[in-house]
């Protein structure tokens, strides 16, 4: 059996923050493969450049060396191919944070429908797929209140939505369960899954939650820079 | 595009309201600042347009009747309606005092004058002109005067028998005109005390009160209690001569200072009321400053309160211009509700200024523009912070 093209490979890929005595390599080589529709965890202690990694795959921070393919395409190596990482992350990557960091002038519609309207769709368009995505998250009823009046996980759920807006080949997820109790922190997890089967996106759980990790079929050990699959790792989602 | 600058203001229009509403009150004070220097050149053309002068003859190498003393003989009107190109000369006096009215003191500009002569008050909104020689006046309507009143000017009292408008001294005293004869009286006589004081000055003389000269005295007092003296004669000239040539011909044969209408008008507004306008021009300056410093503070606050939008903004592709416009336009915001505000305010206090505030349109165009600069100048130091925002600031760690 043929497998499909990676949604992310990442092979080799290094950054070194500082110059000459002061130089410190967070990520000292990092290989990791992410099919489409597939959702891995990453986990590893403080320090061990989880963040680091996310920031450049996120395409917000530019590795020393390596590279990234996405959907298929080299998007960096030896310096991004895209000109602009700013259109990579606006077209091809979303994301989902610790909070959901929302923007509070906008209404829940147009909070889903700002990536788009980022990439020059009409607003008519933008809000009809904004509809579609919060109605595949259960929260279409909430559509035009505020985002303040939305309960942690309703905000957590439109934050999801806005992030699979663009609908991009990985959504990079950081810590997305943190602030929320079990029950919740395990119904976004289900809700990740559900939409990276039904959109044919790689999600990337950067996580500390020992709730949810025993939920990811795939998971990521990052410990000094260095990645390691485990092996242990594949316990189903009830 | 949605337009964030407008949902913002929107979505946090209680704190635009009031910063919109303090900045207005300080573009209010701005406007009024700029309406009074208005207002201070219009009441010194309006002083010399309702004179009804084409040129102001007075004492020479003076700068009179408004900006200097002045004092002429009161037959000089005489030699000068002789001269070619004058076809009207008459007698003023002005006298700048306080009278009583309501018991308040109100300060007025009492213009002595020769009823329908240059000089006089050239329209009336009530009552009718000076028709007796004596102990009339008529009074501009910002004296608060009522016709029929009574008016103590010194030892007489007066009754107003017609009001008029716009008829204000250049510093902006509202305008009380009465008989020549009245007002020199009041101008240049002495009180009793002053004349028993002088006329026993004169027969201690012995210079003055010589035996074999009868009558030296009394002539000597009733010389010096008789008052024959004028701030300036208004002239009007004949229809096709040149006012300055006219001018001329009084400055070269009779030794006097005669100013045209535009002369005049330097007097007052270029000399007069510089170091005013310089005052002004130095508080709207502070203001400017005030206004931009304070926009760019609130806007600069409003920033730092949104990084972290920013930064998710910046994460999901927003260009820098995106952000960029829009603070650039929640600055620009700002000052349209404080321009809204300050006009509105500025209108609605206008006429409660004692001295009269001229808001011209210009103004209100030229201050809106302003408004406009100085917020875009103010945002440049908030956009400057947002621009620097990481985006992976947005992400943990």
């Amino acid at each position: 059996m043929t497998q499909a093209r990676p949604a992310i490979a990442v092979a080799g890929l290094r950054k070194r923050y500082g110059t000459g005595e002061t130089a410190m390599d967070a990520l000292k080589g990092v290989d990791l493969t992410v099919q489409p529709g597939e959702v891995i965890g990453l986990i590893g202690p403080s320090g061990s450049g989880k963040s680091t990694l996310l920031k450049c795959l996120g395409a917000v921070t530019e590795p020393s060396a390596g590279r990234i393919d996405l959907d298929g395409e080299t998007v960096y190596e030896n310096g991004w191919r895209n000109r602009d990482p700013r259109a990579l992350r606006r077209d091809r990557i979303g994301f989902v944070f610790q909070a959901p960091y929302l923007i509070p002038f906008l209404d829940v519609t147009d909070n889903v429908a700002l990536p788009l309207l980022l990439a020059g769709w009409s607003k008519r368009e933008a809000r009809q797929r904004a509809r579609e995505l919060l109605t595949a998250l259960d929260v279409a009823q909430r559509a035009h209140v505020a985002i303040t009046q939305l309960s942690g996980g309703e905000q957590q759920r439109v934050a999801i939505a806005r992030a699979l807006a663009n609908q991009p080949p990985i959504i990079l997820a950081d810590e997305p369960t943190a602030p929320l109790d079990s029950e919740r922190a395990l119904a976004v997890v289900r809700i990740l899954n559900r939409m990276a089967q039904q959109y044919r996106t790689a999600i990337i759980v950067v996580t500390h939650d020992e709730k949810i990790i025993p939920t990811f079929k795939r998971l990521y050990h990052i410990r000094d820079g260095r990645t390691y699959e485990d092996a242990g790792a594949g316990r189903e989602l009830d | 595009m949605i337009n964030l600058a407008g949902r913002d203001i929107l979505h946090s229009w209680g704190k635009y309201a009031f910063t919109g509403l303090g900045l207005g009150l300080l573009i209010g004070v701005t406007l009024s600042m700029a309406g009074i220097y208005r207002g201070m050149v219009d009441d010194g053309k309006a002083l010399l347009g309702n004179s009804g002068a084409d040129l102001w003859v007075v004492q020479q190498d003076t700068l009179g009747p408004y900006a200097e003393p002045s004092s002429l003989r009161d037959d000089l009107y005489r030699s000068l309606l002789g001269l070619p190109g004058v076809q009207r000369a008459a007698n003023v006096t002005y006298l700048t005092m306080q009278v009583r009215h309501a018991d308040q003191d109100t300060r007025v500009m009492v213009v002595g004058m020769q009823p329908g002569q240059p000089g006089a008050p050239r329209y009336l909104i009530a009552g009718r002109q000076i028709e007796r020689a004596h102990y009339e006046a008529v009074a501009d309507i910002k004296t608060g005067f009522q016709l029929g009143e009574r008016i103590r000017i010194r030892r007489q009292d007066y009754t107003v028998v017609g009001l008029t408008r716009r008829m204000v001294s250049a510093s902006g005293d509202p305008m009380l005109f009465i008989p020549l004869r009245d007002a020199q009286e009041a101008q240049f006589l002495k009180d009793s005390d002053a004349l028993h004081n002088e006329r026993a000055r004169l027969r201690a003389n012995p210079a003055l009160n010589r035996p074999g000269l009868p009558g030296l005295v009394e002539s000597l007092a009733r010389a010096q209690e008789s008052s024959h003296t004028v701030n300036a004669v208004l002239v009007q000239t004949a229809p096709g001569w040149d006012a300055e040539a006219v001018a001329g011909d009084i400055r070269r044969w009779k030794h006097l200072q005669a100013y045209t209408q535009a002369q005049m008008e330097e007097v007052l507004i270029v000399k007069l009321i510089a170091t005013s306008a310089r005052q002004i021009g130095v508080f709207l300056v502070i203001l400017a400053v005030v206004s931009a410093a304070i926009v760019s503070f609130i806007i600069y606050t409003m920033t730092l309160g949104k990084l972290r939008e920013i930064a998710v903004l910046k994460l999901i592709g927003a260009r820098n211009r995106t952000i960029a416009a829009m603070i650039l336009q929640e600055a620009l915001g700002l000052g349209l509700i404080g321009f809204v505000v300050g006009k509105s305010v500025a209108t609605l206090w206008a006429p409660y200024f004692p001295k009269y505030v001229l808001l011209e349109p210009g103004d209100a165009v030229r201050g809106f523009a302003a408004v406009l600069l100085i917020c875009a100048l103010a945002s440049t130091l908030a956009i400057r912070t947002a621009l620097r925002v990481d985006p992976a600031t947005a992400i943990g760690g």
